[in-house]
Parts: structure tokens; C-alpha cells; sequence
């Protein structure tokens, strides 16, 4: 099967329909073995790139992320997802660094995913839509920092799925990235978090607006369906201790129970109000696609199983300078999935640092503010800065 | 805590006093220690051995830290340090993939010190292992005139609160050596203030020494 895109020119520009920037690439060949012609990335850069480009920085977002790190978003009017950590004087200084952050493939925010037009159809792709890996992400994320003629990343750094592309990229283009930051995440998707992924999924596909993935021919969208998987994903990033401190068994604008269904509890009102938001900024085939990509990915299996081997190069360790971040009530990707990383890094000797962060926000601990985390990336970076021979244009300035 | 954290010194206030008051004994160790090697410092505590070693010998360091505070110390300065501990973590790296392991003032707190001494050797193509030496001449004397247990400069611990649950002497330590196959190439004795007392490991030096430091290799 190939997918049309449009016919096959020089890199150039183009517009996403989103702030930002966008640029059509390929050829590339996916993992299920569709080749993709031209597609559209969108992306996001922040910082200037040094003349030498040796300071770029790849951001990769989550599962329900975008390019857009810092900006207001252009539907919901939210500050940037990861203003906490990214920006001038930040733990990713911008002042610094050239922070690039690209939309996924499969994603909804202006690179190809299903909701875009397939050419060969003049219909939006939905369920004919290839199915994506996280090795495709990377991969496309890979052509545009070709395009950009940067020849080295000089880190990777994401959370959560974000944390799997960093994973990826250290693995497959171990010579494109100085330094890897993989934060609250794993080298491959439990069976925990697969059931928790096809809970999302179920919920979306029995909605009858889902129309089996056509939904936009038919003018509606199964926001019911994409709602409740937001909601039943939303308490997995948070920790019981984090739901008790923020709710407790408040009960929402009234005294006493009401003896019926209504969101009676604070919890139920909050819950309803996260999916019902998300509804409104995020494609439900994409929802799809992308926790498919992430219940494929296994790193050990594509090294007989063993994940140490996915570290090895030319016979010696990965030439990456890991610092691996875990939370410690994260119970989506526990410490011991990053601890497993680690030992797999270790058993080759390969140069990491490993971080188990005390909170009790869970595993949306790596979104918000959290000093000691931030501080733990900001040296982190600072000393592969001094490794890799990084001019500091702030003293310059200061 | 790390055992090692007895000097209370967190890496800001190291940082700002260095280059040359690490502890003697630490001292000691990074005289060990060729330039430009691959060095793992398990225990690391807040990084103070390793700073050094990475800003002064060019070693490619690693740590192995328990304590989270350690942890946070070193890789916010830049330093490569794992949160984990040497009593389970250790099998995990590969043989000689290391030119020196150090583990400094911490086998006296591990649960299985000879699987440790083991995996130093083995992970390292040299150790170097600095202890309390339970045999110096004040820890004896407690034990035979007071008949308490010795709360001594290198043991600061009542019995019950004690991270140390190992304690050897210089004697004990040399015995073990010669029976896991481990050649002790050098050493070094400290008395309590830290003054170097000599380069030997008999029934003198387990008398006078408060510390011992050793270089160690497989036979």
C-alpha cells in the first residue's frame, strides 16, 4: 500500500494552518512497511541556532501534546505545556539553547495524521491511515533536523511518550544525539499500560459518532467516547495522594449529595471538565494511532530481547550521555521501569545518570513545577555543555 | 544517608573551597588514580571525590549514590550519578569496564561486603578501598577497658544507630583478600588526624591505623 501525498518537490515551506512552522519531507518508509511520499511536519523552534549548530535541543511531546512548548495554544489559550522547564533563564535555557519541538506523526496539530486529506481519496485518511510506530515519529523528526542542516542534537529530552522518542533517537541515530533525556518513561509499554490504552480506545469506538474512524464526512465527532478515554487517562497521570490533596470528597457547588448521577463530587467535576476540554482540541482517530505507537514500542525486542544490545555501538556503548528521570509516585511508568533502563545502560557502560524525583504528583510530575527535578536537568545539561565544548553566550551577556 | 557523609560537607560549599581540601583520604585515593582513566566511585555521596577527579585528572567518572540528596548533588553539577545501590546494582555492569572502582568508606555499611569486593575487582581492572579499621588501638581499648562497643572520629555511631553494620579490621580485610585471589598492590594507613602513618598492612599497621586505603587488583 503507498499513501498519496502531494507530488514530490524540493523540501519547501508550507503553511499548517497553525502558528509556527511547517515543512513538507520524505520520502520515508514506515515500520509497517507503507512508504509515505511528501508529508507535512509542523513544528515549533525557540532560542536561535548557534552558526556552528551544535546547541539544538529536541523537545518531544506526550501523547496529548503539541509543538507548542511555550506559546499560548491556539485553541485552548494555555500557556506552553512545558513553560515550567523550557524558556530564557530556564532549566532548557532558550537563551542558550535552540529548542526545536515538532507535532508527532499521527498527531492532530498540523503533521500528517489521520485527520488530514489522503490525496488519492480528497477525504480525510481516518481508519486508512498507516499505523505509526514511535520509531516513526523519530524518524520523521530525524528528517527534519536534516533539512535544518543540524548534524548533531545536541540533547533529546521528553517525558512520558516524549521520554520513549528519546529512547528511540538514542537508539537509532546514536551518533545525531549528544545527550538523552528520557523522563518518566519506559524502554517498552506495559501490559498495564496497553489496558489502559485500549480502555481509551474501546470508549472512543463505541461511541456511535466514531462512525468506524469517518466521522468528519459526517460532520460530527465522538466527543462522548474521546472524552471519557481523557478522563480514564487523566487519573493515570496523577497519584491517589495528588487526588485526595486537590479534592478530597468535596463535593462541587453544593452541601449535601444529591441522590443522583450529576457530578456531585469535586473529582467527578474536575474529570468531566478534563475530557470535555480535550474533546475540543484533539482528533479522536489520532488518540488512536498514537497509544497504538505506544503499545508497540518495545525497545528489547527489536535486540533478541535484550535491552542492553539496543545500547551497544560498533561493538563498544552508545556514544549518549543518558540522564534518565523517574517520579516516585508515578504509577504509570514506575521507577522501576526507568531503573530497568538503566541497568540495561549500565551492562554496557555506557555514561548515564539516574534521578528518582520524590513528589507525589504522579507521572504528570514532569509537567509541573518541580525545583529539584529542574535543577537536576539544568546541570545535567550544563555539564554536557561543557563536554561537548558549548560556547555560553549568556555570560556574554550577564 | 551515605556512610560517607560524615564530613556533612554538601558539593556547593566543596566546590567553593577546592581545588585542595578534599578529605586526606580522599586525597589519597585520587593519588591512585591515573589521569585520563575510567573511574566508577560507588558511594559517591555528594560528589566531592569524583568533581575532583573529573576536573583534575580528566577521569571519565561515574557514581553509584544511594542517598537521594547525593544523587541530586552530583548530577545537578554535572556529574554521572545513578541513584542505586551497590549491593544490587553492581552485577550489572560488565568486567573491566572500568580502570578504577573506588569505594570509599562504605564497605562496613554493605550488606554483603565480599560479593561487593568481588564486584569491585571484577567491574574494575583496579579498586581502590578505603575503610575504619575497627583493630586501631582505640577501638580496642574501648572494647577491653570500658567493654563497650568503640564510638571512635571514624565510627561516630552508637551501636544501634550505626549505618555499619561490617566493621573489619586491617587484618580481617587483608585475610579476605588473600582468600578471594586479590593482590593488595599498595596501601596507605591514616592515624585520627588524618596524617599518613605509613604504607604497610600487618599487625602494626591494624594497631596505629584509624583508616586504611587500598589499591587492589585480580590476581
Amino acid at each position: 500500500m503507498t499513501v498519496q501525498t502531494p507530488a514530490r518537490t524540493a523540501a519547501a515551506p508550507i503553511n499548517t494552518g497553525w502558528p509556527g512552522h511547517g515543512v513538507l519531507l520524505g520520502p520515508m518508509r514506515l515500520d509497517c512497511g507503507v512508504e509515505l511520499d511528501r508529508f507535512p511536519i509542523a513544528y515549533q523552534t525557540y532560542g536561535s541556532l548557534d552558526p556552528d549548530r551544535a546547541n539544538a535541543v529536541m523537545v518531544c511531546h506526550a501523547l496529548s501534546g503539541d509543538q507548542f512548548v511555550l506559546d499560548r495554544h491556539p485553541m485552548t489559550a494555555k500557556s506552553g505545556w512545558w513553560e515550567a522547564m523550557v524558556g530564557p533563564g530556564k532549566a532548557i535555557d532558550t537563551n542558550r539553547y535552540f529548542v526545536i519541538c515538532t507535532n508527532v506523526l499521527g498527531g492532530c496539530m498540523g503533521t500528517l495524521g489521520p485527520k488530514e486529506v489522503n490525496p488519492a481519496t480528497g477525504l480525510p485518511y481516518g481508519l486508512g491511515f498507516p499505523v505509526i510506530t514511535i520509531a516513526d515519529m523519530v524518524r520523521a523528526q530525524k528528517l527534519l533536523i536534516d533539512h535544518l542542516g543540524i548534524a548533531q542534537l545536541f540533547c533529546v529530552v521528553g517525558g512520558s511518550m516524549g521520554g520513549m522518542q528519546v529512547l528511540q533517537w538514542a537508539v537509532s541515530y546514536p551518533e545525531a544525539v549528544f545527550a538523552a533525556i528520557p523522563i518518566a518513561a519506559s524502554a517498552r509499554h506495559s501490559a498495564q499500560n496497553i489496558a489502559f490504552d485500549e480502555v481509551g480506545r474501546q470508549a472512543i469506538m463505541a461511541d456511535p459518532d466514531w462512525h468506524a474512524g469517518d466521522y468528519i464526512s459526517h460532520g460530527v465527532v465522538p466527543h462522548r467516547g474521546l472524552a471519557v478515554a481523557r478522563m480514564a487517562a487523566h487519573i493515570t497521570y496523577l497519584s491517589e495522594t495528588a487526588l485526595h490533596r486537590k479534592f478530597g470528597r468535596s463535593l462541587q457547588n453544593r452541601t449535601a449529595v444529591t441522590y443522583g448521577f450529576d457530578a456531585d463530587f469535586q473529582v467527578e467535576s474536575y474529570l468531566r471538565h478534563q475530557g470535555s476540554t480535550f474533546v475540543d482540541r484533539f482528533d479522536a482517530n489520532s488518540y488512536l494511532y498514537i497509544t497504538r505507537a505506544m503499545d508497540y514500542f518495545d525497545l528489547a525486542a527489536e535486540h533478541d530481547g535484550v535491552l542492553a544490545n539496543a545500547f551497544r555501538w560498533r561493538g563498544r556503548s552508545t556514544p549518549v550521555r543518558f540522564c534518565v528521570v523517574s517520579f516516585s509516585s508515578d504509577w504509570l511508568f514506575p521507577t522501576a521501569e526507568s531503573r530497568a533502563t538503566v541497568h540495561a545502560l549500565n551492562a554496557v557502560a555506557a555514561n548515564v545518570s539516574f534521578v528518582e524525583v520524590a513528589t507525589d504528583k504522579g507521572h504528570d510530575a514532569f509537567l509541573l513545577d518541580e525545583p529539584q527535578f529542574h535543577q537536576v536537568i539544568e546541570g545535567f545539561l550544563t555539564g554536557c555543555a561543557e563536554h561537548r565544548g558549548l560556547k555560553d553566550r549568556r555570560r556574554g551577556a550577564a | 544517608m551515605s556512610p560517607r557523609d560524615d564530613a556533612g560537607v554538601t558539593l556547593a560549599t566543596a566546590r567553593a573551597t577546592r581545588p585542595r581540601d578534599i578529605r586526606v583520604d580522599l586525597q589519597l585515593i585520587a593519588e591512585m588514580i591515573e589521569p585520563g582513566s575510567r573511574v566508577l566511585d560507588v558511594g559517591c555521596g555528594d560528589g566531592a571525590l569524583l568533581d575532583h577527579l573529573v576536573h583534575f585528572k580528566q577521569v571519565d567518572g561515574r557514581g553509584l549514590e544511594l542517598s537521594m540528596d547525593g544523587v541530586h548533588a552530583c548530577v545537578s553539577h554535572g556529574l554521572s550519578v545513578i541513584q542505586g545501590d551497590a549491593d544490587t546494582d553492581l552485577k550489572d555492569y560488565p568486567t573491566d569496564a572500568f580502570d578504577f572502582v573506588v569505594l570509599s568508606q562504605t564497605l562496613q555499611a554493605m550488606r554483603a561486603p565480599r560479593e561487593i569486593l568481588g564486584h569491585l575487582v571484577r567491574i574494575g581492572r583496579r579498586a581502590v578501598v578505603s575503610f575504619p579499621n575497627f583493630g586501631y588501638w582505640r577501638a580496642r581499648l574501648a572494647l577491653l577497658v570500658q567493654g563497650r562497643m568503640p564510638v571512635t572520629d571514624r565510627l561516630p555511631y552508637q551501636w544501634w544507630e550505626s549505618p555499619n553494620i561490617h566493621v573489619c579490621t586491617i587484618t580481617d580485610f587483608v585475610s579476605l583478600c588473600r582468600e578471594m585471589g586479590i593482590t593488595i598492590e599498595r596501601s596507605v594507613i591514616l592515624d585520627r588526624h588524618d596524617l599518613v602513618r605509613g604504607s604497610g598492612f600487618g599487625a602494626l599497621a591494624n594497631l596505629i591505623a584509624a583508616q586504611g586505603v587500598f589499591l587492589l587488583h585480580r590476581s
